[in-house]
């Protein structure tokens, strides 16, 4: 990996690099001359001032499986419908932050003056989904506790709250998909401030493609994909545990923690094994057993002891 | 209209129609294009495909008498063996791709998965159907007992529906969409079925002096 420090790198900055064409607006666009991309997706490069293998041994999944196979119900609730639907969204910029609850500063960022609260750096992750498949992702971000000790929480800040954008007009509606939108994430403080959650802006060394939650996402290794919520806009100190979108759904399915827990099962499937995607024969995944906090224990497992881990899934 | 219907050709038609989805789903597997998740895939799309080719089937009956196209009912049994054959396919991929045939963890979850218990059954439930849909059987069983064993589908098609909404996450649309149909032809059924009975009889038993 080549690593050039660039600390005054403004999200603004950074050169498109590519517009990706879905096969659709590719087939609209050679077939319809003189019709303009609507909403071409643009990658810009990232650069960051480090690298570091927090994945293992494992080989990191192509950047086509991570763009191709989403979940992001507010672009479809298939999982080939967020690469289908969400590049046509246009990011509104400037992307801003609305940071407050029980804080001394409550305040709203922009993403420009998130991008130098540190160094942008590369971290290579297992990422477990509670349907039970499994990628490794090389994102691009930097601790979330970077953004968050600037709006200094108060004693009365138990957990954090995140909300995802929502465009009624662009997006599914709650009756569609089932859930409520805007969707809600939380955190416990202290997971919210554990280094290793990532505030996300890019993968693979660019920005990050919408459906994977452009512009700035949260990444936290060793829970259930749908923890790490997509898009985020808002942030809330909250002290009373916030009621997130899948945990109220179906409480018995998916719990407020939601750390990867191979012993604890979905009542509809196993959570033992994963589907690592896009390895073995012809790409079909190969079989690979669950570990607790998806291997990331000797960082994690301090926040929990004491805790029944089966009772508080 | 009855002269298409009756042709021989359009059997032929149906027949290499409804192999298309296995052909397109062929073809996508030979350029390596099943999506990220390829044994997802099959099974949902295979899934798909039963429970259509269930209410293709069941909807014959009903278009039969309300367009007063007597000969459709030529294609029923077929859209149904296909129902069975695209089910049969969707097991396979459970149990060979995603359970590597390990009779245990099979077991497991056709105890333990709701979804999965209600999905066999409707399997199983479509085999003695999918045996008994020859003309011979209809002749050995007579007409009034193979009717009645066939009435089976409305239960099997019950139980696709219900396994679909057992394993959606929480987008119900698409099995509200098949229970709304299955309730429609249901409801028609039941509606032609309490036309067709007979007047009740008056109940005077005889010899009673009045
Ligand atoms: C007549 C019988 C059946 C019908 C009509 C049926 C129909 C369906 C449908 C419509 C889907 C969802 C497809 C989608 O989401 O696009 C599905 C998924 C599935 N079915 Fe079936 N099915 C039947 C029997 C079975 C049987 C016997 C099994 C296994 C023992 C089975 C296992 C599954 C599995 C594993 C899934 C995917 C679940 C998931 O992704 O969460 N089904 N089926």
């Amino acid at each position: 990996m080549i690593i050039r420090h660039s600390p005054d790198l403004r999200y603004s900055d950074v050169t498109p690099k590519q517009v990706y064409l879905n096969r659709r607006r590719f087939l609209a666009a050679s077939g319809v001359a003189g019709l303009a991309l609507p909403f071409a997706a643009r990658a810009a490069k990232l650069s960051t001032t480090k690298s570091s293998n927090l994945g293992g041994n494992e080989k990191v999944t192509s950047k086509e499986i991570v763009s191709g196979y989403n979940n992001y119900y507010e672009f479809g609730t298939g999982k080939q419908d967020p690469a289908e639907n969400a590049p046509k969204w246009k990011v509104p910029s400037p992307w801003t932050v609305q940071i407050g609850g029980e804080v001394m500063k409550p305040k709203t960022f922009d993403l420009d003056a998130i991008m130098k609260l540190a160094p942008v750096e590369e971290r290579i992750y297992r990422h477990r989904c509670v349907e039970a498949w499994s990628i490794v992702v090389p994102w691009i971000g930097f601790s979330l506790n970077n953004l968050l000790k600037q709006v200094e929480p108060t004693a009365k800040a138990k957990f954090v709250q995140f909300d995802t954008y929502y465009d009624p007009k662009i997006m599914l509606s709650p009756r569609e998909a089932g859930i409520p939108f805007p969707y809600k994430e939380g955190l416990r403080l202290d997971e919210a401030m554990h280094n290793l959650t990532l505030l996300g802006m890019g993968m693979y060394g660019e920005t990050l493609p919408n459906q994977n939650g452009a512009p700035l996402r949260l990444v936290i290794p060793w829970k259930y994909g749908f923890k790490s919520i997509k898009s985020v806009n808002k942030i809330t100190f909250v002290e009373t545990q916030p009621k997130t979108d899948w945990a109220a759904y179906a409480p018995g399915e998916y719990g407020f923690y939601s750390n990867v827990n191979p012993k604890r099962d979905h009542p509809r499937w196993t959570q033992a094994k994963e589907r690592r995607l896009g390895e073995g024969f012809l790409g079909r995944g190969i079989e690979k057993d669950t570990v607790m906090f998806n291997g990331y224990g000797d960082q994690v497992a301090g926040m929990y002891t004491g805790m029944d881990l089966m009772k508080n899934y | 209209m009855s002269k298409i219907l009756s042709s021989k050709w359009t059997k032929v038609f149906l027949f290499i129609a409804s192999l298309a989805p296995l052909a397109y789903v062929v073809s996508r597997a030979f350029q390596n294009n099943l999506t990220a998740n390829p044994i997802e895939y099959i099974t949902h799309f295979t899934g798909d495909w039963t429970i259509r080719y269930l209410m293709f089937t069941l909807a014959i009956t009903p278009l039969r008498n309300l367009l007063n196209q007597p000969k459709l009912t030529r294609f029923r049994r077929m859209l149904g063996l296909f129902a069975y054959f695209y089910g049969c396919l969707h097991f396979l991929i459970w149990s060979v791709l995603d359970k590597q045939l390990d009779p245990h963890v099979m077991w497991e979850d056709i105890l333990k998965r709701w979804y999965i218990t209600v999905g066999m059954a409707a399997l199983l439930g479509l085999t003695p159907l999918a045996i008994t849909s020859t003309a011979g059987w209809v002749r050995r069983l007579g007409y009034k007992r193979w009717q009645k064993l066939h009435r089976i589908v409305y239960g099997c098609a019950a139980l696709g529906v219900i396994h679909y909404w057992l394993l959606v996450k929480s987008d119900i649309r698409l099995p509200l969409m098949y229970g709304a149909i299955l309730t429609a032809l249901l409801v028609y059924r039941w509606v032609v079925s309490m036309r067709k009975q007979p007047p009740a009889p008056k109940r005077v038993p005889v010899g009673v002096v009045r």
